[in-house]
């Protein structure tokens, strides 16, 4: 309805921003209290893109992606700027009213929990007709049931007719997330934010749910923001990665490179700990040690310094961002050295061997 | 050593030798759901249709299975919490599938079991102390305090947690006081189900070193329920698939992983995501391709 802004404010970390870009997010930050739970976030994803946001629990990229949606829980203040394509305002402190005009059709999202999402004393049709007749992309009510049953049938649901008669609880738990997929793609959104979608699933519910929501992302040019703690995941389903801990970004890049060639120490310990195939001679994993604060409790320059070996005095002061590419970079002031020889951002294909 | 003691009914100590540490014979559970209908009960659920195996003493034995396969309800049985419709279980060589409550306290003593939630599977409002302690209590033992003061130590936790609460604790260390707690009455076999399925990545791999340190100096009997592939390949030696109350696959881990021979096997495994697979291009679409 309202003219996209063909600017965007303020240029990021030597990214080139275009036409193309969906979402904008500059400057995040999240407070409760006098606590700064997220802090000086910055990205941009493109149409089409697929981006992964990967970090331990407490790490804050849930609250990242709540602030996009603006759907932070009572008493939880964000700042800074993030812009969506197609909307005339900053989603930062827009006013639910405004929100809801947003949410749902430029963008949309599934949660972890689809039992929650959903509403059970809904058939799962009207649901899915809602949002539709909500936004008024179908004019009545007819066509939005037919519109909802053809996405049922896209999110491969067997007979989709009966299913659009159910209610949420007759569905297993893959089944249902299917459904909150249909909703959240029933408007074609601009940008789909996934938290955790697959997490409470089990493997080959995951693999089918995985596959439906790239291929619909795919086919409606979506940018996705994909956020899990699953490493493998998120290189399965993704194109680029932010890493994120204590609330920072610390690393970003193309999935490829970030993980076979991490630069950050602490994407360096997450994808060595994660990795159950390499063992040390006397049969450990290796891990990083020490545990994740408490939100609030990590410490003040590098947030990882106090569970990393490499942390010297240096650490103590914040690390600037250092741009390796126009969407990659990291924060560190002991960075992994480049394997290879002069490898200077030459995408060599570097075996996955380590990974 | 090696006596032929198998049917023996009083084995009250039976060491490393040719007993099994656990063995499952033709286990089947019926469970009757509560009616829906005023004219016909509803249908039985079959939570286990013919399960069998044995588990020698020292062994790492993986049970893999997607949820509602039955894996839960093998392990209550397992431990004696539950009781099979049909078959039996031995451990260490004794029949436990007849046995009233009170008979089962060896099956307490030898057998301890890890659970996947740190947090509900503590009391929040007991000290850790008396958490560790709880299971020497119950099978009155004495002189608490300095095994207490042992067990934190081996699982990697300062003495002095034992004065403090769960809730003061991250949820890896959450799980080794639950290790703690199982190790109390110095069992040989311990039961674990998803022991690192709630932890985060970085501390997951602090936890299954533990884990396996531990099997390895108390020459333990694992027994690792997991949904996660690459955990149990990791951690165990032999590896049962489960699917719909059956058991439909069992062999060395690596044979599974390398050669699996049933169907549903073989999807199980592509459907995992890995880094390596990943990064080699596997896509979405592939891993649900099977």
């Amino acid at each position: 309805m309202i003219p996209a802004p063909d600017t965007a404010p303020a240029s990021g970390p030597g990214s080139s921003e275009g036409r193309d870009d969906v979402l904008t997010v500059r400057n995040l930050d999240v407070a409760v209290g006098g606590r700064t739970l997220v802090e000086d976030v910055d990205f941009t994803i493109r149409a089409g893109e697929r981006v992964g946001l990967i970090g331990e629990s407490g790490s804050g990229k849930s609250l990242t992606a709540l602030s996009v949606m603006g759907l932070l829980p009572e008493g939880l203040r964000a700042s800074g700027s993030v812009r969506l394509a197609g909307v005339g305002h900053d989603l930062v402190g827009a006013d639910e009213a405004r929100m809801s005009r947003v949410r749902g059709k430029e963008l949309a999202m599934v949660f972890q929990e689809p039992m929650t999402a959903l509403n059970p004393t809904m058939k799962v049709g009207r649901q899915i007709a809602e949002v539709l007749l909500i936004h008024r992309t179908r004019p009545d009510r007819a066509s939005a049931h037919a519109a909802a049953v053809e996405l049922l049938a896209q999110v491969g649901l067997p007979d989709p007719e009966a299913a659009a008669q159910a209610y949420p609880h007759q569905f297993s738990g893959g089944q249902r997330q299917r459904v909150v997929l249909a909703i959240a793609l029933a408007n074609d959104p601009s940008l789909l934010v996934c938290d955790e979608p697959t997490t409470a699933l089990d493997v080959t519910v995951q693999a089918r749910v995985l596959d439906l929501i790239v291929r619909g992302v795919q086919d409606r040019r979506s940018a996705m923001l994909f956020i899990t703690h699953d490493l493998a995941v998120v290189a399965t389903a993704c194109e680029r990665v932010m890493v994120m801990y204590g609330g920072r970004l610390v690393e970003s890049g193309p999935v490829r490179e970030v993980f076979t060639r991490p630069r950050h120490r602490y994407t360096q310990g997450l994808i060595g700990a994660s990795d159950l195939t390499m063992v040390d001679d006397r049969g450990r994993l290796a891990t990083i040690p020490g545990s994740v604060p408490a939100a609030g409790q990590f410490p003040a320059g590098c947030v990882f310094r106090n569970r990393c070996a490499q942390a010297t005095e240096v650490c103590a002061t914040r690390p600037e961002w250092v741009p390796t590419g126009p969407d990659s970079g990291y924060a560190c002031f002991h960075p992994v050295p480049e394997s290879g020889a002069h490898g200077t951002g030459t995408p060599t294909n570097q075996e996955a061997g380590r990974g | 050593m090696a006596e032929q003691q198998t049917s023996a009914p009083l084995a009250p100590e039976p060491r490393t030798g040719p007993v099994d540490a656990i063995s499952v014979r033709d286990v089947t559970r019926v469970y009757q759901r509560p009616r829906t209908s005023l004219r016909h009960p509803s249908p039985p659920v079959h939570a286990l249709r013919g399960v069998g195996f044995a588990i020698p003493q020292g062994q790492r034995f993986g049970i893999v299975g997607e949820s509602g396969c039955g894996k839960s309800t093998l392990l209550r049985i397992l431990a004696g919490l539950d009781r099979p419709t049909g078959g039996s279980v031995a451990i260490d060589g004794r029949d436990i599938t007849g046995l009233r409550e009170r008979q089962l306290k060896f099956v307490r003593e030898r057998l301890q079991l890890v659970f996947q939630d740190p947090m509900s599977s503590l009391d929040p409002r007991m000290r850790v102390g008396d958490i560790v302690a709880e299971p020497l209590v119950a099978q009155g033992h004495g002189n608490r305090r300095e095994r207490v003061a042992e067990l934190l130590e081996a699982v990697g936790l300062r003495a002095d947690a034992a004065n403090r609460y769960p809730h003061q604790f991250s949820g890896g260390q959450r799980q080794r006081i639950s290790i703690a707690r199982a190790l109390a009455p110095r069992p040989k076999i311990i039961v674990a189900d998803e022991p690192v399925s709630a932890l985060d990545v970085s501390v997951r791999a602090q936890v299954l070193n533990l884990i396996a340190d531990l099997v390895d100096e108390l020459s333990l009997t694992l027994v690792f329920v997991s949904h996660d592939l690459s955990v149990v390949r990791h951690v165990c030696d032999r590896v049962a698939v489960m699917h719909a109350g059956q058991i439909v696959e069992t062999g060395s881990t690596e044979q599974v992983y390398e050669d699996p021979q049933h169907s549903y096997t073989r999807r199980l495994i592509a459907a995992v995501p890995t880094l390596g697979k990943a990064l080699s291009g596997v896509s979405a679409a592939d891993l649900n391709r099977e």
